[in-house]
């Protein structure tokens, strides 16, 4: 790319930024609870429950523009990669980063793609229910959040729990319902020394679970 | 009509300034770290600044102000009502036309100054065809609650408070151009009740109105706090069709509505488990918890000038 190509498209993806953090905020007015974490430039994965591909949005847009630029949401190829406006909308304007269900290759496998966005000191915001959930409990968790932490033991694991947006953009509706949504950001979670796989994962599944501020709800 | 503006607008500088002042001094004086009802008095009074600044901004835009003013408080509190209550995926095509199609439709109705269909608009034809919409999706799991929830939620957020508004669409004979001071003074005397209701009740409160719904709410706190808004209504019949006695009388029944209106919200908000309707106003809560009042006083303001001084 030329220079001139180059700094248009940064500032592109700069303005798709704010500009979609600025809807967010308009149509759910979100705001971040930080329970347990502060905002901070630590590179960190961020893990949320997932119900709507409004989801990485919304918690995007509780981040600083800072924090924003350097951090990439993981998302499935299946789906953003079908077409090539689909692509360009992931890839380019909102710099997430595409990763195979069913990959084949080495280069394919999703955790060395997600290392590979870590290792250029970049954030992450995964979703390891692996897929958007319709049921009123959390899905088991996926066995990446565990695999990253063994491989890049310093970055934060920060679970955030996305409040509402089931009812705002349900799974197979494209016209979002204004209401109100909160993310609270939890204490990080740290794979202890000689834990297992599966009792880490379940661990961390259960203090996402724990940052939902209205547990008793049911819709 | 600019005579009586400069006066309102002069007259609320004053009584911000005087409790900024008060709030000031009274901050200055008291321990460290400040009680929190110190520290959420002088938010408060920072968000009325915000709040009477943009009210006079949308004033000097008449008509056009107005109508959009009161469209995105009408937004802004059914966002706050449908997310409290309850509401299922199959809901999502009714929720949507309460935001796309209600609100619109009820302020072009506001704005076209069609009464015959304004009045009914909601409480006749979303009434009853929304919870056919409902019905027809086959979804019937707390079928009544769902369908109540959307019925209170747009007879709260979007009919009541477009009653304000209207006030611009009635004709009082001897008042021509001057309907916006109607707004002025419903809002005016009403919030200042709730700000009349909230300093009597913290200097003389003793006496709990409702410990059950609102434990905040004294006997003290409403009969100071009627009475004086009562006076205020008197004060300011130089900006209505009214005289000083009827003005007072309209302050007064307006005034009470108000307070049931902060009853009931209280009492939704107790059911639904949770202390204010949003974060919107800083230091006041959501939309709803500063518009309760004129919710439930709007319209019954509306048809009082309505019948008792249009022809």
């Amino acid at each position: 790319m030329s220079k001139l190509a180059l700094r248009t498209y940064t500032l592109l993806q700069t303005a798709t930024s704010v500009g979609l953090s600025a809807l967010a905020w308009a149509v759910t007015g979100v705001r971040p609870i930080w329970n347990g974490s502060q905002p901070s430039d630590r590179q960190r994965i961020y893990f949320a429950n997932h119900t709507s591909h409004g989801d990485f949005i919304l918690l995007a847009a509780c981040l600083s523009e800072t924090e924003r630029a350097k951090t990439h949401a993981i998302a499935a190829a299946e789906y953003w990669g079908k077409s090539r406006l689909r692509r360009f909308i992931a890839e380019d304007m909102l710099s997430s980063v595409l990763i195979s269900r069913q990959w084949t290759s080495e280069a394919e496998h999703p955790i060395s793609i997600m290392l590979s966005v870590l290792d250029q000191g970049h954030s992450l915001i995964i979703f390891p229910e692996g897929t958007r959930n319709t049921s009123d409990e959390l899905l088991p968790f996926r066995s990446g959040l565990y695999n990253l932490s063994m491989a890049r033991p310093d970055v934060e694991l920060i679970p955030c729990w996305i409040e509402n947006m089931s009812r705002v953009l349900p799974k197979g509706q494209f016209l979002p319902v204004p209401l109100l949504c909160r993310v609270v950001f939890g204490a990080p979670v740290t794979v202890a020394p000689g834990e297992e796989r599966r009792a880490f994962l379940q661990r961390a599944r259960a203090e996402l679970m724990a940052l939902n501020p209205r547990p008793d709800r049911d819709d | 009509m600019r005579h009586e503006i400069s006066i309102l607008i002069i007259g609320l500088f004053v009584v911000l300034s005087t409790a900024s002042v008060t709030a000031g001094i009274l901050s200055m004086r008291a321990p460290k770290p400040l009680s929190a009802t110190l520290v959420n008095l002088t938010q408060r009074i920072n968000a009325w600044w915000v709040m009477v600044a943009l009210m006079t901004v949308a004033f000097f835009f008449g008509r056009y102000g107005m109508t959009i003013l009161f469209a995105l408080i009408s937004f802004a509190a059914l966002r706050e009502f449908v997310t409290l209550t309850h509401s299922r995926r199959s809901d999502h095509w009714v929720l949507l036309g309460m935001f796309g199609i209600v609100i619109p439709f009820q302020y072009w109705l506001v704005w076209t100054a069609w009464y015959g269909l304004f009045v009914i608009f909601i409480p006749v034809y979303c009434f009853l065809l929304m919870p056919a919409i409902t019905a027809l999706h086959g979804d019937t799991e707390r079928f009544l609650e769902r369908v109540s929830a959307q019925q209170w939620a747009i007879m709260i957020s979007v009919y009541c408070v477009s009653h304000v508004p209207a006030l611009l669409t009635l004709d009082v004979p001897g008042f021509e151009d001057r309907n916006l001071l109607l707004i002025a003074f419903l809002i005016i005397v009403v919030q200042g009740s709730d700000v009349l209701q909230y300093i009597f009740g913290k200097l003389f409160g003793k006496h709990r109105f409702s410990p059950t719904v609102s434990p905040s709410k004294t006997w003290e706190g409403l009969i100071g706090g009627l009475v004086a808004s009562s006076l205020l209504g008197a004060l300011l019949s130089f900006i209505t069709p009214f005289s000083p006695l009827q003005a007072s009388a309209v302050a007064f029944v307006a005034c009470t509505m108000g307070f049931l209106g902060g009853l009931v919200a209280s009492a939704i908000k107790r059911d639904q488990g949770v202390k204010d309707w949003g974060h919107l106003i800083e230091g006041h809560g959501g939309m709803l918890d500063r518009t309760d009042s004129l919710v439930f006083a709007a319209p019954i303001f509306f048809h009082i000038v309505r019948y008792f001084w249009t022809v």
